[in-house]
Parts: structure tokens; sequence; C-alpha cells
């Protein structure tokens, strides 16, 4: 299969590749896929639990070029989006941007189900935090 | 000598022909064109006499004590369905039962899905760790209605060769065609049809660097005599078998790539061997936690199938394809994301099966090629290790079984 040149460029050159540690403020951490299925992607966010805004992003994978280039372009999109905002982010978006085939939407549903993963381990660990309720005091 | 890019190996798909090959059929495509089924004049007799030679050719490198028990087909694909549907329509009466192994190339499976919904029976037999099919496994599924026993000689995929000759008798001594899907096998390794008690054997031109577009079926005439169903009937050529037009310019190199084979191949799968080591050691002395799949011995000389742990096929091939051409036993092309049912067929677990990439040597492969793939594959692998999620939570220690993964 040939590869578009998107995802080429982020299977070569993946943005954001690493981790955080899951206990630092402000961190949330979504893991899906699973290894028999050939697909695991792990992302993070690092969230301004002040501001509510998504100051950077890291994510690791194991799968196809495609499902690298996925998560490769999420973690680019999360910076600097609101919490609110990231949660707008639609599998279909990832598909148009690389021109994945339709042989690998999986990959680019695996992608948003991450970075709501993400979010929702944000939310459950630090919106009810003492940080996360001053900021709704202010 | 300068390093030459891409580099193929991928030769379990097909072969490059032999330059000298190549030269013995060029005279049969505008000078002696006759048709081999003329029998009243010369250019006939001319093409007639230039198939039973390449037929001859075959006949030796296979060990068939005679020619005519050579059929020739458009490939190995065709060959496997003229010998499992020919063998199912003309015992019939005889029974319905047929026995397979699970990781027969696609075509023998194939052929076998189609004949279960005409009614017939198939038992797929299960393959050790190793990828050889127990021969005891095989005598236990056989019935009174048994016909036909089909086992490749040598996986496309792992390289395992099986014990064909233990099949052979079991075969035998049971009154049941046996037939191999030899097309991995043929030119690579020594197959003797009367050795090994091969009632039919498929086997394709473009694996043994002949042309593409022409292939054989080898059908026992003695011991026992087998009959098969024609699928194309016409002219009544090749005995009846296959009707068509002999292609006589493939036909003719399909004899020459044979004769070639017959008098390299012990020279040539020692110096194979030796690369596929080579390339093995490079590999597994550099990255840890890579598994070599199939049998470690009974094995294609030119053939190596590797799983690396933690990073899916697709990407390896990916982060390779532009220098080198590979094949992996993952296929992230689907919905079902099935990963490659031989290696699954060996019992790994299906991460491995996902991980897995084949190495293909051929006659023209040399050492540089070998030493550049082997570094390229382990910086490949290094560098999606790094960023592969189930690498760096196996180096924390977790225990991938223990993690719920929330699978779609």
């Amino acid at each position: 299969m040939a590869y578009s040149d998107k995802v080429v460029d982020h299977y070569n050159n993946p943005r954001n590749v690493g981790s955080f540690t899951k206990e630092t403020p402000g961190v949330g951490t979504g893991l899906v896929g699973a290894p028999e299925c050939g697909d695991v992607m792990k992302l993070q966010i690092k969230v301004n639990v002040e501001t509510g805004v998504i100051e950077d992003a890291k994510f690791k994978t194991f799968g196809c070029g495609s499902a690298i280039a996925s998560s490769s372009l999420a973690t680019e999109w999360l910076k600097g989006r609101t919490v609110d905002e990231a949660a707008k982010i639609k599998n279909t978006d990832i598909v148009n941007e690389l021109k994945l085939p339709p042989v690998k939407i999986h990959c680019s549903v695996l992608a948003e189900d991450a970075i709501k993963a993400a979010l929702a381990d944000y939310k459950d660990k630090w919106s009810n935090s003492e940080a996360g309720a001053e900021r709704g005091a202010s | 000598m300068a390093l030459k890019l891409p580099i193929f190996m991928d030769s379990q798909s097909t072969t490059p022909v032999d330059p000298r090959v190549l030269e013995a059929m060029i005279p049969y495509f505008t000078q002696k064109f006759g048709h081999p089924a003329s029998r009243n004049h010369p250019f006939g007799w001319e093409a007639e006499a230039a198939v039973d030679r390449a037929r001859g050719a075959i006949a030796g490198l296979i060990g068939a004590r005679d020619p005519k028990e050579l059929v020739f087909t458009s490939g190995g694909t065709e060959s496997i369905n003229l010998a499992l549907k020919g063998v199912a329509e003309m015992y019939r009466e005889k029974g319905n039962h047929i026995v397979t192994s699970v990781i027969e190339q696609r075509a023998g499976l194939d052929v076998c899905k189609r004949l279960e919904r005409q009614g017939f029976e198939v038992t797929y037999v299960p393959v050790g760790a190793d990828g050889l099919v127990d021969p005891e496994a095989l005598r236990a599924a056989l019935t009174e209605k048994t016909i036909l026993v089909s086992v490749m000689l040598a996986n496309n995929e792992i390289g395992t060769v099986q014990d064909a000759a233990a099949i052979g008798k079991l075969a035998k001594e049971k009154g049941i065609v046996f037939h191999t899907d030899a097309t991995q096998a043929v030119g690579k390794v020594p197959v003797d049809v009367e050795a090994m008690g091969i009632d039919l054997l498929s086997c394709t031109s473009h694996m043994l660097y002949g042309p593409k577009g022409v292939g054989a079926l080898y059908v026992r005439r003695k011991n026992p005599r087998v009959r098969l169903a024609p699928m194309i009937d016409g002219g009544g050529h090749e005995r009846g078998m296959r009707s068509g037009t002999v292609p006589v310019p493939l036909t003719v190199g399909f004899g020459a790539a044979a004769e070639i084979c017959r008098e390299v191949m012990p020279e040539e799968s020692r110096r194979l061997a030796g690369l596929r080591d080579r390339l093995q050691d490079a590999i597994l002395s550099k990255v840890d936690e890579a598994y070599l799949n199939g049998h470690p011995d009974r094995r294609l000389p030119h053939n190596l199938n590797i799983s690396f742990a933690y990073v899916e096929g697709e990407s390896v091939l990916m982060g390779l394809n532009k220098e080198v051409a590979l094949s992996s036993g993952s296929a992230c092309t689907s919905a079902t994301l099935e990963p490659s049912y031989v290696i699954s067929a060996l019992g790994v677990d299906s991460e491995l099966a996902h991980s897995s990439i084949r190495f293909g040597l051929h006659r023209f492969s040399t050492e540089e090629e070998v030493d550049f793939v082997g570094r390229r594959t382990v910086d490949v692998v290094t560098r999606l290790r790094e960023m592969s999620p189930l690498y760096e939570l196996a180096k924390e220690g977790v225990d991938l079984k223990t993690i719920k993964w929330k699978a779609e």
C-alpha cells in the first residue's frame, strides 16, 4: 500500500514521542487498543489546571505507520487547545488530514478514543482536585 | 561492489528470471513459434520437442520416473486447484473426506473451503510450534471416507519443510492419494516424488528463477495411477487433464530454470543457508526479544522469519521499504486486523504474530546486501521500540498479560 506523504512524514519524524510521569499534576493518560489487535496507543496530555489549556502532549504507539501518524498528529492538534476544544477532535478530521484509506480508518478511530481516554483520565484525576476547585471558584 | 537499492529480499513471493533462462526462451517467441500440438509440420514438431525437453528437465528435478507425469498449467494456484478439485470429482464415489493442514498456502485453503460448500468434509490438522505436521495426527484424522491428503512440502512464511516421506508412506499404506504443494520447495531443496511417496505435486516456474505464467502438476502414473477430472475442457492437451495451448516460451524457460536448479542446488543452498544464518545472527545478537519462527533446522535454506516483540510488522516494513523489499505476516489492512494465520497456528502470542517479518534470499543475494539489511532492520526495530508503549511497559516490569486491554 502506498502511504500519503503526511503519513510518511509523521512516521519518519514523529512529533511528541515520549511519556509524562502519571502523577504529575494535570497529566491525563489514555491507553487504548490491544496488542492482539496489532494496535496500542498511549496518549498523554499535560493540562494547566488553572486555565484548562493543554500545554503539552506526548504519545507512544504500537501499530502500523498510519496508527503512528494518527497519534502523532493528535498530539500536535491537542497542544494549545482547551480541554473542551480537545473533546471536539473527530476521527474524520484525522482521516482527512492524513488521507487515510478506508482500511486504515480504524487507526483514526483509535486516536480519537485515545484523546477521549486521556481527557477522561485528566478530569477524573484533576478536575475535582484542590486546584480544579480553586479554578471553579475564581 | 556498490550496493544497489532497493534490495529484493522477498523471494517467497517471486524470483527474478535467471538471464540464462531468458536467453533460452527468446527464440520461441519469433522464430520457433509453432504450436506443440501441430502434428503435421516442422514448426509443431520443433515446439513439441522443446516442451518435452522442458518436461524432462522438471521430471528430473523432482525425481519423476516419466516426463509424461507432468502436466503444464498456468502456475501453482492452478496446479493446486486441479489437484484438489480433480481428485475430489474423480474419487467422489469412493469418499468425500479430505485431510489438509492449517498452514497451507491460500490457494489450498480456499479450494478446500469451496469443496466444503459442495458437500466435502475437510479436516485441517494443526501444526506444532515448529510448524511441523505430526504424521500421527494426520493418521488419526483419516477416515474410511478419506480420498486425499494434501500437505505442503515447505511453508511460504516460515519455510518449515515437512516430513513428506512419512506422510507419503502413511497415505500409501491407507490407499489415499497424497498431494503436496511444493511451490516453495522445488528447486531449493531435494524433492523426490518416488522416495517421498508423492502422488500429486504442484510447483511453479517463477519461484525457481523461471518466468511467471507457467507451472506444473505432477500426476503419478504408476503405483497407483492417479486420475483427475479436468477443470478446463478443450483439445485434450496434456493427457486430457489440462486443455489449452501450452505456452511454449514460458515452458522452455521453466525447463531451463529447472535444469539450472538441479545443477546448482547443492552449492546454492549451502551458500544461501550461510547468508541466512549470517542475517539471523546479525539481528538476533543485537535485538532482545526477537524470536525465530518455524523449525530451526528443517527449513528452506533461503528463508528467515523473525518476530520482534513490542513492534508491529507493517511499521517495520514501512521503515525499510524504500531500501528493502520484505514481507510481514501482519496484514493490518482489514477491519479484523488478523495477523498471519501461519504464525498464529504455531501457538505464539498474537502480538508476536503481528510482529513477524519474513526475509527471503535468492540466487543473486550478496553478503553486502545481507549485512546492510541486518543493520537497517536493527535500526528500525530499535527506533520503533522507543515509541512503543508495550516496550515501555515491559521495561517497567509490567506483565502485559495482566493489563485489561480495551479492544474495540
